[in-house]
């Protein structure tokens, strides 16, 4: 077989270039990046679909977001280890059966000792399959960095993904049920007296909304994001 | 070889078919046992708790064949099929897709302080996939003592609030039969004139904002399952008090 690069082939990758620490400043970087100045579904706009679809409360959200932590963390850290071997034209169906069958083992091993989790979490299944998010950074940084700096910009994503997941949620939940995380937290004398819930938000439609009022209140705070005109 | 190749292309497809193919199905394999064991306990779980029996997965095999006395897989002419086991045998889903001569349908029988329980499973289409459940009847057939909905992929917080307790209590104490004695179910309905479902012969509980269409779903498998067991009814009408 041909050689490709004549660079040294590094399996653990750590501390590979000795100049650069396991949590060095650009390291830090690829965790810290993606919860603000390039969050993936406020800046850089995917992955919205998932966030329509599972913010009506705050549960599912938070598992959606464990789970989309873990599939991130371990698909870009297989691809990255695979990404010297991977044909080019074939790569993103390899992306796919990586990220389907990581989230098939996961279900299993949930359905076996965690029934009750596996339940709540079997309707995620297939949407983090195609969430955009976990495709677009196996694709534009896994593909081309080694194994601990995929690993941190997975979790930094995944993290970034889930914090907005979680705001939303949060706005849905209490302002659409009166509920936080399955427990009515609006007192019963608001509701005898005047309140109402605001079925709206239950619907997707409100979901965009609120993930627009959520990338207005950031721009107004991170300059970096304004386009300039 | 080039890694652009047809060849290694090939080879690297092969190869990771093969793997994934035999991870997977060594995984699945292995702990198959274990997911049938919580499948089958939770069946037994969603049974109970139409009868007001509400025990932890583990207990739920103990209970189970303490209070269930009867497991009855009817023919559609309401006879007794004895070869099939309604519990083990018996998949609904599977039977509904049978030509209808063929179909069979479980029905459970509870004995709880010496009351019988009638417990007739459900299986329908809610808006995205399947809904099913269970609806216990006191020994009229007519009286609704409890019910249990679980559901493939409905939205949570909207269809998925079928499982919540506050709409399965809704349903108690409904009829499923008119006064002139013709099944009519209980309709799921939006903007009924009893929110808080304190008429209970209306055949009607409140619907869940946003959810029609399960909601709906609901309504149709209760009615169209129900409706199969019509037949072992009126054999035997004699022994069931005159609703």
């Amino acid at each position: 077989m041909k050689k490709v690069n004549n660079k040294k082939p590094s399996f653990l990758f750590i501390g590979r270039n000795s100049a650069e620490g396991i949590f060095s400043k650009k390291n830090k970087k690829l965790l810290s990046d993606p919860l603000d100045d390039n969050n993936p579904i406020t800046v850089q706009v995917l992955g919205i679909c998932s966030a329509l679809a599972i913010t009506v409360q705050l549960k599912p959200a938070v598992v959606m977001t464990a789970s989309v932590i873990f599939v991130m963390a371990c698909s870009n850290v297989i691809i990255s280890i695979l990404r010297n071997l991977i044909p080019n034209r074939i790569r993103i169906i390899v992306f796919l059966v990586v990220i389907s069958s990581l989230v098939a083992l996961v279900d299993q091993f949930l359905k076996a000792y965690a029934y009750d989790v596996s339940k709540e979490l079997s309707i995620f299944i297939g949407l983090i399959v195609t969430n955009c998010i976990v495709m677009g950074r196996l694709e534009a940084f896994a593909l081309g960095n080694g194994v601990w700096k995929s690993f941190l910009d997975g979790i930094g994503n995944a993290i970034g993904y889930g914090i907005i997941l979680i705001l939303v949620a949060f706005f849905r939940e209490l302002l659409g049920s009166g509920n936080l995380w399955g427990m009515q937290v609006v007192p019963d004398f608001l509701y005898e007296s005047w309140y109402v819930n605001n079925g709206l938000m239950l619907l997707s439609p409100m979901a965009l909304i609120t993930v627009g009022i959520i990338i207005w209140i950031q721009r107004s705070f991170n300059k970096k994001l304004i386009e300039k005109g | 070889m080039s890694r652009d190749s047809n060849l290694y292309t090939f080879l690297f497809v092969g190869i990771m078919i093969v793997g994934i193919a035999s991870i997977l199905a060594y995984t699945s394999q292995t702990l198959k046992p274990m997911q049938d064991e919580n499948v089958k306990n939770e069946k037994m779980q969603n049974i109970l708790s139409t009868v007001g029996i509400n025990v932890s997965r583990e207990e739920a095999e103990k209970s189970y064949k303490k209070y269930i006395v009867e497991e009855l897989a009817l023919k559609i002419d309401g006879s007794i099929n004895e070869n099939i086991n309604p519990f083990s045998d018996l998949n609904l889903a599977k039977e509904l897709k049978k030509d209808y001569e063929d179909q069979h349908f479980p029905l459970y029988v509870a004995e709880i302080n010496s009351e019988k329980y009638y417990i007739i499973e459900l299986r329908g289409t809610g808006l995205w996939d399947a809904i099913w459940g269970y609806i216990s009847l006191k020994s009229d057939f007519n009286t609704v003592n409890g019910v249990s909905f679980d559901h493939k992929g409905e939205t949570a917080g909207l269809g998925a609030e079928i499982t919540k307790d506050w709409f399965k209590e809704s349903f108690k104490d409904e009829k499923i039969f008119n006064s002139n004695g013709e099944l009519v179910g209980i309709k799921v309905l939006k903007g009924n004139n009893d929110p808080n479902n304190i008429d209970k012969d209306d055949h009607e509980v409140d619907a869940i904002s946003g959810s029609t269409i399960t909601g709906d779903g609901v309504t149709d498998m209760i009615y169209e399952r129900v409706n199969n067991y019509l037949p072992y009814l009126s054999l035997i009408n004699d022994k069931v008090s005159m609703r």
